[in-house]
């Protein structure tokens, strides 16, 4: 039904644009890895140098090891909230569910910067929480512990991905069909063995998709840090933000973020092969 | 669970409790933000005193702000006409076309979605640097327009999936070009997901930071805007911004749900 | 679910196993089951008949438990069931679209319920075996539930359920997602299945010949109240009302004046011993003759009729016919030559039944 001519002339523009615009510039940070920088000035020599750094110097090794910390708590700490969120929304929630769902979805729209900002606000020595905590006469001075630390990332993170993490668990738990839960019952399992038996396995695909999700994103997140993190809260990112700015080694900077590249590919490669395999097991429809 | 009597829907106190731990955690802290953006005292301390309006005057008389805002406008609005260009034309692509590497240009345009920001943003900023590109609102917009295709192209390409075919063929059959019946069928039937799509797009390209970190000259957007301020200190006046963006993106996104929902019940 | 203890003796056959005691249900402001009153005997094949929206899976469904009804109570064996949960009913549910787990292979799905009570490991891989071979479906032990025909999935929904050796079995439309030449077969093996097994089933339908075919017992449902409750042949010979009569099978409906003995039909008249009254009486189509065939009914009742229509089927037609007086009537007769013009038909006394409204 579509001429060859319409189908070329469609297809062109973006994959001409993306090529050119995305495949190129990634391809780009992924040459540029491979160079060093001497006296100011970007040497094309090809080599691995840049690599052994990240792994061998105890700075970037220490940073890399905390960021790896740091995301794996906000990703269990969003499945802990995220998850029985989901649960309640799909299973308990009644003719509420549609408003409750909505309620959830709302606050990721709302800016980032917002959120960070309002966490900044509370947990500051001058802030909300230290107020809040002196008025009641829970402490008598400010807690300057609760800003600028790995904590308070972990804490901003947690609040923005909950929502990220709570989508694709309610998409799966509300794709199992209501019968399946039914005969779970009806063969003779309690609540308790339809949700072990029944509802968590079929829900592993969403909660994998979105843990990847919030994983991926924090690992590489250099905003949250600065704005809440300190000098104790900073992250690998951070280290590739100054690279290309004050410290100036673009190929080091570049070499990292290849790095946090191939991690977040090849870790959604490995949830996909999962998710697929789990899923192939069966088809919901 | 109250196993002693048999319920079409079990009642789960510890469960409604913790659901609602959960969302007071999602809401409090932007509840408290726009509550203090009323405060005269500031941001800090508590309980908030002295109701006010004068943060928000002191905003409105901001003129650095207003002139971001307008650059954010500017920025997102690019970002929509050129998101929504290549989108549709990819979602065609991808419904109609077979051609060589689909699956990678499929993963390759899905990519900045999933990448933390900082990598699509520093690559973008390299390229530039490469072509002698000065950072601009030009730049902003190009990475914006880019990172967002596979917006455009995942909400465009369900509703092409969702589209009667019959209707093409009938008007094939009728007489019209491809190209007439591209414009008489095929788009119209693509309204809502065209405006579902422009407007969660406008609303990322505005409240973008990641990217724009990167790729900003001497212009700034809103969030940049707010993002130097932030750097020296905290004033109640970014409260009062926050909470215009906050209404601002409600408003959005219930919007856009609404038109989602429709186009794909329709 | 638990399973009756094992001391508990088998029911006679005929003897009552399940009492649905004046049992109501409303969902908000609709009345979708009016009391109602229903015994189920032990070892009996029991189908609950009725058009959609009549409550006959409701019913089914408070059985099952998945819903509380409004009023009354349920009773098994001596046990109040409506207040137990599902899980702890002696009863188990087939579904009408198999709800087989997606996640595990057959034998999985079939020995869930055993796993669900603790049966110790070799006792449930026997019991799976031997289900396996009671729907024969033993080659597809290992098999993904998703890559079985219906009639396959069917199968294992029926051994899932029975492993657990529930007292009753409720089958909720299990044949409606099957095309016409495999639910023919599978009602002949759900049949003999039950036979075999000897254990009640309470089968949900709204196919009349169905229910037909395979129960001891219909219980016929209209808008939430029962319509009769009896065996296929005594449905069929002496339908209780306008309703069943035609629901189940066609019919003729006469409506008829009773006066001192007599029933005037218009067309035709015939003795009845009744009040004086109105009355409607079901005739079936296969009840008229034509008067020149032999051998004659008893106590026959003669009309001359107009053949307007002779619809074929085979082995019988049907025929379309005008009574002297303009009345409609159908006729089911063994196939012949095509007929046409006016000819003489007769049907017995017996067969004209009087019903309800």
């Amino acid at each position: 039904m579509y001429s060859r001519a319409y189908r070329f002339l469609v297809a062109l523009p973006p994959i001409l644009w993306v090529s050119l615009f995305l495949l190129l510039p990634y391809l780009l940070m992924f040459a540029h890895s491979f160079w060093t920088v001497h006296d100011g000035l970007i040497i094309h020599h090809w080599n691995l140098s840049n690599y052994a750094t990240l792994f061998q110097n105890p700075l970037y090794v220490q940073v890399l090891f905390r960021t790896v910390r740091m995301a794996a708590a906000v990703t269990i700490l969003s499945v802990l909230l995220g998850y029985p969120l989901a649960y309640f929304l799909s299973f308990r929630a009644g003719p509420r569910k549609e408003l409750l769902y909505q309620l959830v979805i709302v606050p990721l729209w709302i800016s980032y910067l917002v959120r960070g900002y309002a966490w900044k606000t509370i947990l500051g020595s001058d802030g909300v929480l230290n107020g809040f905590l002196q008025y009641l006469h829970i402490t008598h001075g400010p807690v300057s512990a609760l800003l600028y630390s790995p904590f308070a990332v972990v804490l901003m993170l947690t609040h923005i991905y909950t929502p990220f993490v709570f989508l694709p668990i309610y998409a799966s738990l509300e794709h199992i069909p209501r019968p399946l839960i039914e005969a779970s019952q009806d063969l003779g399992a309690s609540p308790r063995q339809t949700f072990f038996r029944v509802i968590l396995p079929l829900s592993i695909p969403g909660l994998l998709a979105g843990a990847t999700f919030a994983f991926v994103l924090s690992l590489g997140d250099f905003l949250a840090p600065l704005l809440v993190g300190g000098p104790s809260g900073t992250m690998i990112a951070n280290l590739v933000q100054s690279l290309f700015g004050a410290a100036y080694d673009w190929p080091l900077g570049a070499a990292i973020s290849v790095f946090i590249l191939i991690v977040t590919l090849a870790l959604l490669a490995i949830t996909q092969r999962i998710e697929m395999r789990w899923s192939k097991r069966w088809s919901l429809e | 669970m109250n196993s002693a009597t048999a319920n079409s829907k079990p009642r789960s106190p510890v469960l409604a409790a913790y659901a609602t731990i959960v969302f007071a955690f999602i809401y409090l802290p932007i509840i408290v933000l726009v509550v203090y953006s009323f405060n005269r005292d500031g941001v800090g301390g508590f309980p908030p005193r002295h109701f006010t309006f004068d943060w928000y005057r002191q905003l409105f008389a901001d003129s650095a702000i207003w002139d971001s805002v307008l650059n954010s406008l500017i920025v997102a609005a690019g970002a929509v006409a050129l998101s929504l260009t290549l989108g549709l034309l990819a979602a065609l692509a991808l419904d109609r076309a077979d051609f060589p590497g689909k699956a990678l240009f499929r993963r390759l345009v899905l990519l900045p979605l999933i990448l933390p920001g900082i990598i699509t943003g520093l690559s973008l900023l390299l390229f530039a640097v490469r072509l002698n590109l000065e950072l601009s609102l030009i730049t902003i917009l190009l990475g914006h327009g880019t990172a967002l295709i596979s917006v455009a192209t995942t909400e465009i390409f369900a509703g092409l999936q969702k589209m009667d075919r019959r209707q093409e063929e009938a008007s094939l059959d009728l007489g019209a070009t491809p190209w007439r019946t591209f414009w008489l069928v095929t788009l119209p039937n693509l309204k809502l997901s065209l405006i579902a799509a422009g407007l969660l797009i406008f609303t990322l390209s505005m409240d973008e930071i990641a990217v724009t970190f990167f790729l900003y000259g001497r212009e700034y957007t809103l969030p940049l805007e707010i993002w130097g301020r932030l750097r020296r200190g905290i004033t109640p006046e970014i409260n009062a911004i926050s909470t215009l963006i906050l209404v601002a993106s409600i408003i959005l996104i219930t919007v856009w749900y609404h038109l989602r929902t429709r186009s794909l019940r329709s | 679910m638990t399973t009756a203890p094992p001391t508990a003796a088998p029911l006679p056959s005929g003897a009552t196993l399940l009492e649905v005691r004046a049992v109501s249900k409303q969902f908000g402001a609709r009345q979708v089951l009016k009391t109602l009153s229903l015994e189920i005997a032990a070892g009996e094949f029991l189908t609950l008949l009725g058009e959609s929206g009549s409550g006959k899976t409701t019913l089914l469904r408070l059985i099952a438990g998945f819903e509380q009804p409004t009023a009354g109570e349920i009773w098994m064996r001596g046990t109040r069931l409506d207040i137990l949960p599902p899980y702890k009913r002696p009863v188990n549910t087939v579904f009408q679209q198999y709800a087989l787990f997606p996640h595990l292979n057959v034998s999985e799905n079939i020995a869930y319920g055993l796993r669900a009570s603790n049966t110790p490991k070799n006792e449930i891989a026997a019991r799976v075996n031997d289900a396996l071979d009671m729907v024969r479906m033993q080659e597809f032990a290992a098999a993904d539930p998703a890559r079985l025909s219906g009639g396959q999935q069917q199968r294992v929904a029926l051994a899932r359920a029975l492993v657990n050796r529930p007292e009753l079995l409720l089958l909720d439309e299990p044949l409606s997602a099957l095309d016409a030449n495999l639910r023919k077969e599978m009602q002949f093996e759900l049949k003999s299945l039950q036979r075999e097994v000897g254990i009640a089933f309470l089968f949900v339908t709204h196919d009349q010949e169905e229910a037909m075919a395979l129960s001891d017992r219909i219980a016929l449902l209209r808008d939430g109240a029962l319509e009769q409750v009896a065996s296929p042949r005594e449905i069929y010979a002496r339908p209780a009302t306008a309703y069943n009569a035609q629901f189940i099978g066609q019919t003729n409906l006469l409506r008829a004046i009773i006066r001192e003995g007599v029933a005037d039909c218009g067309s035709f008249q015939f003795p009845y011993a009744g009040k004086d009254a109105s009355a409607l009486f079901s005739l079936r189509p296969e009840a008229i003759t034509l008067a020149e065939d032999t051998p004659q009914p008893a106590d026959p009742v003669r009309f001359s009729a107009t053949i307007r229509q002779q619809i074929y089927s085979g082995a019988t037609e049907l025929l379309e016919l005008e009574t002297t007086t303009g009345a409609f009537l159908r006729a089911r007769i063994a196939s012949r030559k095509p007929l046409s013009g006016s000819h003489d038909f007769v049907f017995s006394v017996r067969d004209a039944i009087a019903v309800r409204e």
